[in-house]
């Protein structure tokens, strides 16, 4: 096959690159400029990392493969940025990593690759796809740990069909030591954890910048009355207890934490953590890459990265669907991706509107 | 009958010439400082100072007019922030047209943050600055003007002498970056009104790192580096013989061959243009038609992007540019297309191909015969917007 791989910078990635040529497909290595750099001077002063570029590059002549950037700051600005930005407006919390992968990496990337007659896209996520009976499946790593079937949920059937995921049937030890086998030099290169457009790690101080102040009350739950005051609902996400800055204690001594974001009201609500437990999720706009499930049909839920399984009765609804969990989970916020599962095989994803106790 | 590979990006460096290469490897296997006293240090001091002759005389100068520096960039730098840091105080204005290298425009940008004013001079839709305009804007407070003789994206060569002359009249020092024009154009870097010029060596088939600095006599200029004052006490660090030897028989053929090379240059992009619109009759050949540096071919394909084109060309073993500036492998949006009034989104489909001396009529074949497949993929990838509405 002729596959585009994804060449991040990073170990993961670079490993994948190297299996896909060793599987004897005719490998070209990409690189993608994301995120820039405002504008200096009037110009723009290239990606967020150069160095991960040079790393990237060092790694196709590695390979011995061909290397090219492919500028889609553009499409990332608008479909995953303002996207994360617009989220946060609107009192949500979005996964940017998700959606990145479905507007740009297996959209836009795979498009294009599709387009210049390439058949497949190479990442280096942990997750591993099976050609069984009923076509591609995606399943969850052998490598729990690392598991990133949970941001790949949301991919259509076809896609994963022109993916290749060198990386599921491998833990991260054994990466590493493959890539410090190939003599690559990313191989103890530390992974990445931040979001990507946000370097620093400071996500409340980047949306203050992107949403500015709007300042409100901090609203108690219980009472109705009103606690303190917050600088912006959109630095607050459900289940978050830092940060709230609240002057008196509640009543019992307990923990408070944020259990609602009403930006319409401006209004951030608070409670007792117990508030947070939830076991019933209604989730819009399921995306199915294998068989949707009807309904009573038992599942098992994710709702954040690297988070844990819970098991659930799926109730399809006209628009979405209706998770009722066994054991409650706490923290869900809307706006965030409910992956389902069928053991190790991703069903789909939905993105959950709301959740009850 | 088309070569296996066509490499067209010239004006981003070319081959060292034989002539060269043999005179730098001779005089870098002899031992000796030009600035020691011994005669082993006399031997090198005589090897630059012939090569710094040889060059005054193919660029019309007197000998301690050239200073030589690592390459264009320095030579850039020297001239646009030494002119401006020396210049009275009452003159903090500078002139800079819009269409710069990089090696100009970014020390403008830089002074221009430090307490300088940048007075922008514009260029028309085929990349040329007006005279008349330049003068209409010098005055008592203007510390330096500078443009290009040449443009490195789309080739157009600027009314040189007009600019020095009105540079010259209103007593303000005039620089021109003419790394692209030497060997390709007739350049008289003895230009009444041309205060300093920028070359570089490796655009002309002398090594990377080797390049130099026409500087008049009367000009003051501070230095960026401090250190030994090697160079009339302007440029310091060790005086590089070898290269010093290297670019002066570069030159010295690419100024005696200009003519002849200058024809067989336009007699292939000619010949490419001619193929592109029987290819491609909507594309738009950028810069100048009249005023055009011998050899360079910019191009926009409308509905494409460039790093596609370049990446299918490459593919296909045709070697060419974007023409603007890189960061990381990603071009940047060209500001000199953005300079002539070009539309964004033609700009983005836009290739630089230059000729230089191991160009063949097969390379422009070669071209040809793959741009069609080539076009028709990166129709088919550009983003959804730059899609032509069929």
């Amino acid at each position: 096959m002729r596959v585009i791989a994804a060449l991040s910078g990073g170990v993961d990635s670079a490993v994948a690159a190297a299996r896909a040529v060793d599987a004897g497909h005719d490998v070209v290595g990409i690189h993608l400029a994301l995120a820039r750099a405002p504008s200096v001077g009037g110009r723009s002063k290239g990606c967020c990392s150069a160095a991960d570029a040079h790393d990237a590059r060092r790694v196709a002549d590695v390979l011995g493969i061909p290397f090219y950037v492919w500028d889609l700051s553009e499409e990332f600005t608008e479909q995953v940025i303002e996207d994360f930005v617009e989220q946060y407006r609107a009192g949500r919390t979005p996964n940017p990593c998700l959606r990145c992968n479905e507007a740009i990496k297996f959209s836009a990337v795979l498009d294009r690759a599709q387009a210049l007659g390439f058949d497949a896209v190479c990442t280096g996520h942990y997750a591993r796809i099976v050609h069984g009976p009923r076509g591609a499946e995606l399943h969850r790593a052998v490598d729990e740990a690392k598991d990133q079937s949970y941001v790949l949920s949301v991919l259509t059937l076809a896609q994963i069909e022109s993916t290749l995921l060198p990386l599921g049937d491998s833990v991260k030890s054994q990466v590493r030591a493959d890539a410090a086998a190939r003599g690559l030099r990313v191989a103890d290169k530390p992974d990445s954890h931040d979001i990507c457009f946000i370097p620093d790690g400071d996500t409340a101080g980047w949306l203050h910048d992107k949403l500015g102040e709007s300042p409100g009350d901090v609203m108690d739950q219980a009472s109705g009355a009103v606690l303190g005051q917050h600088r912006g609902t959109h630095t607050f996400t459900v289940g978050q207890r830092r940060g709230l800055a609240l002057s008196s204690p509640a009543p019992d001594g307990a923990r408070r934490y944020v259990v609602d974001v009403d930006p319409a009201a401006g209004r951030v609500w608070v409670g007792a953590e117990d508030l947070l437990s939830v076991t019933r999720i209604e989730a819009s706009q399921p995306r199915w890459c294998a068989a949707p499930p009807v309904s009573g049909d038992r599942v098992e839920i994710q709702i954040r990265a690297h988070g844990e399984h819970h098991p659930a009765v799926i109730e399809v609804t006209g628009g979405g669907v209706i998770a009722e969990l066994d054991i409650a989970v706490r923290s869900v916020a809307p706006g965030q991706a409910m992956a389902m599962y069928d053991g190790t095989r991703v069903i789909g994803s939905a993105t959950i509107e709301r959740s009850r106790r | 009958m088309s070569t296996d590979r066509a490499y067209l990006d010239h004006a981003a460096t070319t081959s060292v010439l034989p002539d060269a290469a043999d005179v730098w490897r001779d005089v870098s296997l002899t031992v000796g400082n030009p600035s020691s006293v011994h005669a082993s240090g006399r031997a090198a001091r005589r090897v630059v100072e012939e090569a710094r002759e040889s060059l005054a005389d193919d660029l019309g100068v007197r000998p301690s007019e050239v200073i030589f520096t690592s390459g264009g960039t320095e030579a850039d730098n020297l001239a646009v922030k030494g002119l401006a840091w020396a210049a009275p105080s009452r003159r903090r204005r500078i002139l800079c047209s819009t269409i710069e290298h990089h090696a100009v425009l970014d020390p403008v940008l830089w002074l221009g943050s430090h307490g300088y004013d940048i007075d922008w001079l514009p260029v028309d839709d085929v990349g040329r600055v007006d005279p008349h305009d330049v003068r209409s804007r010098l005055g008592d407070d203007v510390a330096l003007c500078t443009v290009m003789w040449a443009n490195n994206e789309v080739g157009t060569v600027q009314p040189l002498a007009r600019i020095a002359e009105a540079c010259a009249e209103a007593k303000v020092p005039f620089h021109s970056d003419a790394v692209q024009a030497i060997g390709r154009l007739a350049v008289d870097a003895g230009l009444p009104g041309l205060t300093s010029l920028a070359m570089s060596g490796h655009k002309l088939g002398a090594p990377v790192g080797t390049g130099a600095l026409v500087l008049r006599r009367d000009a003051d200029v501070v230095p960026l580096m401090h250190g030994g004052g090697q160079e009339r006490e302007v440029r310091s660090g060790t005086l590089d013989a070898a290269g010093a030897a290297s670019l002066a028989v570069a030159v010295r053929q690419s100024v005696a061959d200009q003519e002849v090379h200058a024809a067989r240059m336009n007699e292939l992009s000619e010949r490419l243009i001619e193929g592109i619109r029987g290819v491609a009759p909507d594309a738009v050949i950028n810069g100048d038609p009249e005023h055009r540096l011998p050899g360079t071919v910019h191009v926009s394909f409308p509905g494409s992007d460039g790093d596609t084109l370049l990446m299918l060309f490459d593919a296909a073993g045709v070697e060419c540019s974007t023409g603007s500036a890189c960061t990381a492998g990603v071009p940047e949006p060209s500001h000199v297309l953005e300079a002539m009034g070009i539309d964004a989104g033609i700009a983005r489909g836009s290739l630089r191909f230059s000729f230089g001396r191991s160009s063949r009529s097969g390379d422009v074949d070669l071209v040809i015969e793959v741009m069609p497949g080539a076009l028709d993929r990166a129709f088919r990838a550009a983003t959804p917007r730059l899609r032509p509405v069929r």
